[in-house]
């Protein structure tokens, strides 16, 4: 019996470890196609836009040769294919070209944008899950109660008021009245030039460098925009986990979890969330995703340098280069979460591990 | 020895529509014997099962002359009491362990949680325990089933987990709740003559609800038909081809025989006087 048992395990084992290569090597390849598929999207709405890149450098007045040495100089006078086959090879490397605005390489650009955005959506989603996720699991064990109708109100307003507006009252009340919070902009003028930014994350940089009056300014001017960000991520939030777990609630399971004497406690948050986080994450991956994407109206209200207002600003300036370097960029952080998401998955249900 | 003492027991599911009686004025007492309930699907007999163990959803009513399991007055028991109950003393065993198992938690620890939700014991105790159970309901390899999750096992084996997990407590009551009626007829047998043999071992009281009259009667001491949440007949299973009343009546005659050759088979017939 034991030699069975023995003899078996091993086999099991390099069963396991086949399938999580498989599982890693199935995420590259479709990582790596959706990618393809974003470039070659991205390369052609470059081309059909109707900006000529070389106008937008060289200028309207300038000469028919210094037009056409700026379409040279480009690779613009190249057959299609080669075009693409340039821009994929580029891209890449992680050269967008130059940014028209800024004259500066699109993907130093980025880097420096990015983190901002990174920060402010992070600390919107740790906001949201940190009480969509109680909420809406109170308001679905107390289903019709005052709890269940707040979160209702929550998801409502959070639904319906733009957030601009929301932000704007904020500004006035906690900024202008109240005085409780720093207003607009990331970090204040007496720091900015005192302060050296790490990885682009200030609150980490700070943390990092024991700068902690830099911090508690840091702090106090992302706290505004990243809860107005967090409510309404709470608001989703709540909402999905609501109607997840009234799901799970409503499963045989939960009877058998009772009629073995388990305590209410355990019997929601052990094994109806347990099952509830399997379609949560994904809602969680998307909500956090399209933070990440940089929401223009907060970035602008708050002032806050990040991808959204980077991306708007390079569009109304016909910055082509700086527009597609941000559209590759914001896609494959959408893809890379997508992937990370499915991964999860995979580790909270085990029916989806083949 | 009676266990279990039930008279006039009503559930009442206020709707917008009105209030639905699910059961109406129920009695019966169960000892360390098998009793049946047998009836059609909305008879009442599920609710029946739920309402001894406190599963009744919030919003319904239940009212009884008597509830009582051990001397213990069930409906005015604390909730904390009841929860002891449960698993402890009084289990249940339901229909599909496809849905009735948790799907992302391994088998073996949702039978470990069980008893530890009862008793304190260590882990490699509870561990030991299970496994001994999980033998117990003839797993031929308890290790290894214990590592599984539910989708992973078939339905046969997932019963006999389900069992291993709500006698593991060591209950003295046992609600089955249409234990078999998800599993293969092959399978059904082999989980009966587990059922059984575990039930006469431990000398639990059993409560065996079903639709299937023949399975009951070669299966319990005692069967109770119920019709439209009411209890129209309480007989001996070895007595029921002389039940009294029609309905049971009905039930038996639509069985086809392997012997006689009747055609047309009766249907069932049901009369509004039945519902009153």
């Amino acid at each position: 019996m034991a030699n069975v048992a023995t003899a078996v395990e091993p086999g099991r084992r390099r069963k396991g470890v086949s399938a999580v290569v498989s599982a890693v090597l199935r995420f590259v390849v479709v990582g790596a196609v959706t990618f393809l598929g974003l470039l070659t999207v991205t390369f052609f709405i470059g081309r059909v836009v109707p900006i000529d890149p070389v106008l937008a450098i060289v200028g309207d007045r300038a000469s028919a040769s210094a037009v056409a040495a700026a379409r040279q100089q480009y690779g613009l006078d190249l057959p299609l294919w080669q075009q693409f086959a340039l821009y994929l090879k580029k891209a890449l490397t992680g050269d967008f070209g130059t940014s028209v605005l800024s004259s500066n390489p699109v993907m130093q650009d980025i880097l420096r944008v990015f983190p901002a955005t990174l920060e402010l959506a992070t600390a919107g989603t740790l906001i949201g899950l940190f009480f969509g996720i109680p909420l809406g699991v109170l308001a679905a064990v107390k289903r019709d109660s005052l709890i269940d109708q707040i979160v209702r109100v929550i998801g409502l307003v959070g639904y319906s008021i733009p957030i601009f507006w929301l932000g704007l009252m904020g500004l006035l009340i906690f900024y202008a009245k109240l005085d409780w919070v720093a207003g607009p902009g990331r970090i204040d003028i007496a720091y900015e030039y005192t302060f050296t930014p790490i990885t682009g994350l200030f609150l980490f940089d700070a943390a990092i460098q024991g700068e902690w009056a830099a911090f508690a300014d840091i702090f106090s001017h992302i706290i505004l925009p990243a809860s107005l960000l967090g409510y309404f991520s709470m608001a989703y939030i709540s909402r999905m986990t609501r109607s997840f777990m009234l799901n799970e609630l409503a499963q045989e399971y939960i009877v058998a979890a009772r009629a073995k004497g388990l305590r209410e406690t355990r019997i929601i948050w052990g094994h109806a969330l347990r099952n509830a986080a399997v379609p949560l994450v994904t809602v969680i991956a998307l909500s956090y995703a399209t933070l990440l994407e940089g929401s223009v109206l907060t970035e602008t209200i708050f002032a806050w340098p990040g991808i959204g207002m980077y991306l708007t600003n390079s569009l109304q300036n016909a910055d082509m280069n700086a527009v597609l370097g941000g559209t590759i960029v914001i896609g494959t952080v959408f893809i890379g979460l997508n992937l990370f998401a499915d991964l999860l998955y995979r580790l909270l249900d085990p029916r989806t591990r083949a | 020895m009676t266990l279990l003492r039930i008279e006039d027991l009503s559930i009442r599911f206020p709707t917008r529509t009105g209030d639905i009686e699910a059961v109406r004025d129920i009695s019966f007492s169960v000892g360390r014997e098998r009793l049946a309930i047998v009836g059609e699907s909305g008879s009442g007999k599920s609710q029946t099962g739920r309402a001894i163990l406190g599963l009744t959803p919030a919003f319904a009513q239940v009212t009884a002359k008597r509830l009582e399991f051990d001397g213990i007055d069930l409906l005015k028991a604390t909730p904390r009491l009841r929860r002891d109950l449960r698993g402890k003393r009084i289990a249940m065993i339901l229909q599909d362990p496809k849905y009735s198992l948790n799907p992302v938690m391994r088998i073996g620890r949702q039978i470990v949680e069980a008893l530890r939700a009862h008793e304190n014991v260590g882990t490699r105790e509870a561990r030991e325990r299970t496994l001994d159970m999980l033998a117990a309901v003839q797993i031929r390899d308890p290790a290894r089933v214990f590592d599984l999750y539910p989708h992973e096992v078939s339905g046969g084996m997932g019963q006999r987990a389900m069992i291993a997990m709500m006698l593991i407590a060591g209950p003295e009551l046992l609600i089955a709740d249409e234990p078999t009626s998800a599993l293969d007829v092959t399978v059904q047998l082999d989980i009966l003559a587990i059922l059984d043999r575990l039930v006469a071992e431990r000398g639990m009281g059993l409560i065996f609800i079903s639709h299937d009259l023949r399975l009951v009667s070669s299966f319990c001491d005692r069967v109770i038909v119920m019709y439209a949440g009411r209890v129209v007949e309480e007989i001996a299973a070895s007595e029921l081809s002389r039940a009294k009343h029609p309905y049971t009546q009905g039930l038996l005659n639509c069985m086809p025989s392997i012997d006689a050759d009747r055609h047309p088979l009766p249907t069932l017939e049901r009369r509004p006087e039945w519902l009153l």
